[in-house]
């Protein structure tokens, strides 16, 4: 059941599904293109969620209930299964068990599901992996779709492209930790993010990503244009780094040099649906060509 | 310029916030009370969306270096000129060497400082707005501190007369117990009917944690329909597949303690939505301190709609009236 709901007088909120998957996320990235194309005035933000999407509109120019109306027809209209997603393939350096984000693990024990292991050797546990290298290696062979952005400026919501048994998935925090270093990659519910900059957070902590996705001072080539890198729809392959690769590409990073490894992509829908394991193959063979 | 010989408990840069970003995470910020920061422009012939000073509780102690009109609105922080009262919501003038500054908080929390021609502070994505979780506009990012100097800028639209005044009927009052409209929805489906009807019946009390990111309250444990939950969301029920949080929107971190999201709040998240707070009351809960009650009240999105024009309206007259 889809819900149109009310967000205020200047928000419409619409869950596509309450539960996570490729087709919900497909269909909010094909209604919320189609209504950007529209470049309608009396709208102001344009939203895409993981499942869901959220529109926030002038209530003067345009009324609640014709946004809604707008939407609905879209909804019945959008063919999201053969539109073009015009994306970037990117390789994302992680340096996992890195020490940063285990003293932070630590110190936040107790507000953890199970204080007498780490996160990464409790989510290897869960997800009935045999060692935690088994859990990186399943979190960094397949890449992930952005599925969405937010929480705070160009944290990306990524979405492993692997059917949905296959899926890795984890608890958030029993209760958030205060304090997350800037960069540490996390994992909760089925989403593995980055965060930004540092701040509370509540996903489990896996390591540290080497180079910035949000550079309020723009030095480096990728934040030129934009202080935030993801863009939803980008096609995110994590891959582990070891502390010498790190330190590298950290220097890269304050010199302003660094460059992220992209490649423009373009796909549809089906492509992925029809056959993920190929899709990821085949994403991963054009990145590293 | 204008010297900063006090900061107050945490003054910003604002204007009209950094509006069209959402989709990639970034927050308005901007005015929390925006009736109070629009007529605050209007009284020193600013352009309406020119930024001002956003004081909290406690306010500054300000040495202007140059002569300057300025005017004070918002919440009762009485102010003074070289220790002399003032009146708010009222175009005063001010001389170089003269020193602003304010009494303890009477009512509401937080007033605005407008100087005609505005505080110029490099613009970002838009906005002037000051954003201190990521550190951009405003004042290098963050709230003022001791020692910092302010320049003025040009943009000045109207003439205005010293010692104009707003009308007394277009003032806003501020007590300590408030309602606070809500349209409810987004995931509300997820509350039982009871809890539902218990958002409404309780009196709400604000917690210490009450900032421009968002206001926790305290009252009694919400509880949610039972159901396996949905792939992704993750394990506890207050949990959903993360999703866009409107502005101005109440989440509930496992049934305790609701939230609401304000201007520098995160843009999403995994926590269940049951609520949004309508845009005119944003201004209301600008001025609600920690400790106060508050009462939601429900409205339909006609009667929402309503109360919108009703400001406009208000707004209008302002304008009217300094014309």
């Amino acid at each position: 059941m889809i819900r149109y709901e009310y967000g205020g007088d200047e928000f419409i909120f619409v869950e596509l599904s309450e539960e996570m998957s490729l087709e919900a996320n497909f269909k909010a990235m094909a209604i919320t293109n189609k209504l950007k194309e529209e470049n309608l005035n009396s709208i102001i933000d344009i939203c895409p969620g993981n499942a869901s999407f959220m529109i926030r509109f002038v209530p003067e120019e345009i009324h609640p209930n014709e946004v809604i109306e707008k939407l609905k027809k879209l909804e019945a209209e959008v063919s999201w299964e053969d539109m073009t997603i015009n994306s970037r393939i990117v390789d994302v350096p992680i340096f996992f068990e890195d020490p940063w984000t285990h003293e932070v693990l630590m110190r936040f024990r107790d507000r953890h599901q199970d204080p007498e292991s780490t996160d990464l050797e409790y989510a290897a546990r869960i997800n009935g992996y045999d060692s935690k290298e088994d859990l990186i290696k399943a979190m960094t062979d397949s890449p992930y779709l952005v599925s969405m952005i937010g929480f705070v400026p160009g944290l990306p919501w990524c979405y492993q492209m692997v059917p949905q048994e296959k899926q890795i998935e984890v608890p958030k925090y029993v209760r958030p930790r205060t304090f997350t270093p800037e960069r540490a990659f996390g994992f909760g519910g089925a989403f593995a993010v980055i965060y930004p900059v540092e701040g509370a957070g509540g996903y489990q902590l896996f390591g540290t990503a080497a180079a910035p996705i949000y550079e309020k001072e723009q030095r480096n080539k990728d934040f030129k244009d934009d202080m935030t890198f993801p863009r939803q729809g980008d096609i995110f392959r994590y891959r582990s780094v070891t502390l010498d690769e790190y330190n590298a590409i950290r220097k890269e990073v304050e010199e302003g040099t660094f460059e992220y490894l992209t490649k423009d992509f373009s796909y549809k829908p089906q492509d992925v649906l029809k056959d993920p394991k190929a899709f990821s193959e085949d994403v991963i063979r054009r990145l590293y060509a | 310029m204008i010297k900063v010989l006090q900061p107050g408990l945490q003054t910003t840069v604002q204007d009209i916030g950094r509006i069209g970003h959402y989709e990639v995470g970034m927050p308005p910020s901007g005015a929390m009370d925006k009736y109070a920061f629009t007529t605050s422009n209007l009284l020193v012939g600013n352009d309406e969306n020119s930024a001002v000073l956003e004081i909290t509780y406690m306010g500054p102690k300000l040495q202007f270096e140059e002569d300057a009109v300025i005017a004070i609105t918002g919440g009762e922080i009485p102010p003074k000129i070289n220790d002399e009262p003032v009146a708010m919501w009222e175009t005063l003038e001010i001389k170089g060497g003269d020193v602003l500054s304010f009494d303890f908080v009477k009512g509401g929390a937080r007033v605005y400082l407008a100087v005609r021609g505005g505080i110029d502070v490099p613009v970002i994505m838009e906005s002037r707005s000051t954003y201190t979780l990521c550190g951009i506009g405003g004042l290098d990012g963050r709230q003022l501190q001791e020692g910092d100097t302010l320049a003025i800028g040009n943009e000045a639209k109207v003439d205005v007369q010293i010692g104009q005044a707003i009308d007394a009927s277009l003032i806003p009052t501020y007590g300590k117990s408030h309602e606070i409209r809500v349209i409810m929805g987004l995931c509300s489906y997820r509350l039982t009917e009871e809890s539902k009807q218990k958002f409404f019946d309780l009196e709400w009390q604000v917690t210490p944690e009450a900032n421009r990111v968002g206001y926790r309250f305290k009252g009694e444990r919400l509880n949610f329909v039972e159901r396996e939950q949905p792939f992704g969301a993750g394990s506890n029920p207050s949990n959903v597949v993360d999703l866009g949080y409107p502005i101005g929107s109440i989440q509930v971190p496992d049934g305790v303690e609701p939230i609401a999201l304000l201007n520098d709040a995160v843009t999403g998240g995994g926590y269940v939505t049951i609520a949004t707070i309508i845009s005119t009351d944003l201004d209301k809960m600008a001025q609600i301190k920690s400790g106060e009650k508050v009462k939601f009240i429900s409205l339909t999105i006609e009667e929402a709609l309503e109360a919108r024009k009703e400001v406009k309206e208000k707004l209008d007259q302002i304008r009217k009236q300094l014309t």
